[in-house]
C-alpha cells in the first residue's frame, strides 16, 4: 500500500526564468503558501504577470521540513472555517492540479491522558461538529481497534483515557504537493525565480513600488510576503513590525518499516506526534524549542522528550532507528493563530504567523490571500485573522485549544 | 543544547533554565495614558531580531533568579550574561571579546576573576538583581 504508489516524477515542472523589470505582483517566499497564492492569484483573479521570489530554491524552507499532517479540529469558530476550508480544498486539489500528492485522509486521532484533557477534548468534538467538522470521541479500546500498536494500558504514567478522531483528516506528500502548485503556476504564466533573496523594498511615500533583490530591483505594484520564519526580518525591511516570534522547531523520522502506523496519532499532553509516510518512516515531531532561534536546528532534549514519549505510548517503536533530524523557523503569533491581510505599509500584504501548523493551511492561506492581494480587502475567511487583532483585542486564542500546542 | 552559565550557580545544561523573551521591556510610565495602539505594542510586539538578541532567562531548577542574556539567535552563541537591570552590553564593542572570555572560564561563580565589565556587574550586583524589583520581572 505504500512505496508502489509514489508516482513517477516528471523531467521538468516548471521554467527557471530571469526576472522581469516589473511585474503586477511579486510573492516573496516560494514555498507551499507562496505557490498556492500564485496558484490563486492567477486562477481565481487573472493576475499572470506575477512572479514568485525564493531565497533558496523552490519549497526548500519548512514546506520541505514539516509533518505532512492535515487536519481541520480547531476549536474556534474562525480557526474551524479556514482551516476546513482548507481540508476542502485538499480534497479536490490533486484532480484540479492535475498531479497525485498522495492526500491519505488516514484519520487524525488526538490523545486525551487526564480528565482535564479528556473533558477539553470532549469540547472540542462538539465545537467541531458544529462547524460542519467531521469528529469523534473515542475510548480507549476503540483508539486500539483503529490504531493497534498504541498501548492503551491504564499502568502508565500518562494513560490513554480516549481520543479524539477525525476520520477525514490525513497526511499528503509534501514535496508533491509543492511540485504540484509549482507546475500549474508555471503553466498559468507565474515567473518562478529562484536563488533570488530580497535585500530590501522601494517606497514611494507609504506605497510598496518594487523590491529590490540579489539579482537587481523588480519594480511592482504589489508585494505578497510568504516568508514563515523571515516575516519579520522583511517587514523590519518595509518598514513595520509584526508580532511575530521565530522559533526552531524539529522534526525526525526512522529508517523505513513495514506499514504498521494506520493513522495519524497526535498527543498534547505527552507531546508527540506520529504518521507513518507513504514510504514506510514513522515520522515525528514535538514542540518548538523555547527561545528565539533562525538557527533550522533544534535542542536535543526536546527530541529526547518525545522519543520517551512515543517509545511509552508504541512500546514497539523502541528498537527503531532514527534516521535524521531536521529544523525549520516557524513564526509564532500570541494567540498561535495566523495574520493573512493588509500591513501598515500601502499595496503591501502579509500571510505569516501560521506557527507551527502552516502545511495544513496551505491551500486556504493561498485562496484567501491572493484575494487579499488582488482585491485589497479581506476574503471572509481571512478577516477574523488580520494584523488589527492585537490592537482591537479580538484575539483567536488557539494555545492548547488546538488540538496540539503550538 | 544550549550551555548556560548562571551567574549564581555556574554552567548548566539548557533544560534547567526557562525562557522569559525579549529583556529590556519597560511596563509603561504611565499606563492610562496609552492607546489601544501603545498597548498592542506593550502586550503583543517584541523584537524578532536575526542576530544578537537582548532576552531573559530564570534558573528555574537552580537558584530560581532572572538574569539577562546576550545571544545570537542564529548561531545560538552566547555572548554576554548580566544581571536584570543592567544596561545591555555592546555586543560588537571590545567588551563582547572579554565577556565571551569570561563566561567560558566560569568565571561567574567566584566573582573573583571575571575581566571583563558585564561580568563583574553580575558578580558585584548579584544580590541586588534579587532583592530589588528588576524592569519587567514580575509582570
Amino acid at each position: 500500500m505504500m512505496g508502489d504508489q509514489l508516482p513517477e516524477h516528471p523531467d521538468f515542472l516548471w521554467r527557471n526564468p530571469e526576472p522581469k523589470s516589473s511585474y503586477d505582483a511579486v510573492i516573496v517566499g516560494g514555498g507551499g503558501h507562496g505557490l498556492a497564492t500564485a496558484y490563486f492569484l492567477a486562477k481565481n483573479h487573472g493576475m499572470t504577470n506575477i512572479a514568485i521570489l525564493e531565497k533558496g530554491w523552490l519549497a526548500g524552507g519548512n514546506m520541505a521540513r514539516n509533518t505532512t499532517i492535515i487536519r481541520s479540529n480547531y476549536l474556534w469558530d474562525e480557526s474551524a472555517a479556514i482551516y476546513e476550508h482548507a481540508l476542502k480544498l485538499w480534497e479536490v486539489l490533486p484532480e484540479e492540479l492535475e498531479y497525485d500528492f498522495l492526500f491519505s485522509q488516514r484519520g487524525v486521532m488526538n490523545l486525551a491522558h487526564t480528565l482535564g484533557d479528556v473533558r477539553e477534548s470532549m469540547r472540542r468534538v462538539g465545537a467541531n461538529k458544529l462547524n460542519g467538522v467531521d469528529a469523534e470521541w473515542l475510548d480507549p479500546q476503540q483508539v486500539k481497534e483503529l490504531c493497534p500498536i498504541l498501548n492503551i494500558n491504564d499502568n502508565i504514567r500518562y494513560p490513554v483515557m480516549g481520543a479524539t478522531y477525525q476520520p477525514r483528516a490525513g497526511i499528503a506528500k509534501h514535496d508533491h504537493v509543492a511540485w504540484a502548485f509549482a507546475r500549474k503556476c508555471d503553466e498559468l504564466g507565474v515567473d518562478i525565480i529562484q536563488n533570488c533573496e530580497v535585500t530590501g523594498f522601494v517606497k514611494d511615500g507609504n506605497r510598496v513600488t518594487g523590491v529590490k533583490t540579489n539579482r537587481g530591483t523588480i519594480n511592482t505594484e504589489k508585494v505578497g510576503l510568504c516568508a514563515a520564519g523571515h516575516s519579520s526580518v522583511l517587514a523590519e525591511m518595509a518598514g513595520f513590525r509584526l508580532p511575530i516570534q521565530s522559533h526552531p522547531l524539529q522534526a525526525l523520522v526512522s529508517e523505513l518499516h513495514e506499514p504498521v502506523h494506520p493513522t495519524v496519532v497526535m498527543s498534547n499532553h505527552v507531546h508527540v506526534y506520529v504518521s507513518q509516510a507513504h514510504k514506510g518512516e514513522l515520522v515525528m515531531g514535538a514542540g518548538v524549542d523555547s527561545y528565539n532561534g533562525y538557527g533550522q536546528r533544534g535542542s536535543f532534549h526536546v527530541i529526547e522528550h518525545q522519543m520517551a514519549a512515543a517509545v511509552e505510548l508504541f512500546p514497539i517503536f523502541a528498537r527503531a532507528h532514527v534516521l535524521r533530524t531536521w529544523g525549520g523557523i516557524v513564526d509564532t503569533t500570541l494567540d498561535a493563530s495566523p495574520i493573512v491581510g493588509t500591513t501598515p505599509v500601502d499595496n503591501m500584504f502579509v500571510n505569516c504567523g501560521w506557527g507551527t501548523g502552516g502545511f495544513k493551511g496551505t491551500p486556504a492561506a493561498g485562496l484567501t490571500f491572493a484575494h487579499t492581494i488582488a482585491t485589497g480587502t479581506p476574503h471572509e475567511l481571512n478577516k477574523p485573522f488580520a494584523l488589527e487583532r492585537f490592537e482591537t483585542g479580538a484575539l483567536i486564542d488557539e494555545h492548547g485549544a488546538a488540538a496540539v500546542a503550538h | 543544547m544550549l550551555l548556560i552559565s548562571c551567574p549564581n550557580c555556574g554552567s548548566r545544561d539548557e533544560t534547567e533554565f526557562h525562557y522569559g523573551g525579549q529583556a529590556h521591556v519597560a511596563y509603561p510610565e504611565n499606563p492610562n495614558e496609552l492607546n489601544d495602539r501603545e498597548w498592542a505594542e506593550f502586550l503583543f510586539y517584541r523584537d524578532n531580531t536575526k542576530g544578537a538578541f537582548a532576552e531573559r532567562w530564570l534558573h528555574s531548577t537552580g537558584c530560581r533568579q532572572w538574569f539577562n542574556m546576550l545571544r545570537d539567535t542564529v548561531s545560538y552563541e552566547i555572548q554576554a550574561i548580566y544581571p536584570m537591570g543592567a544596561p545591555r552590553p555592546d555586543a560588537a564593542a571590545p567588551a563582547r571579546e572579554s565577556g565571551t572570555a569570561s563566561l567560558a572560564a566560569d568565571s561567574t561563580t567566584t566573582g573573583t576573576a571575571a575581566p571583563s565589565t558585564a561580568t563583574t556587574s553580575i558578580a558585584a550586583s548579584t544580590s541586588s538583581a534579587s532583592t530589588t524589583a528588576p524592569e519587567g520581572a514580575t509582570k
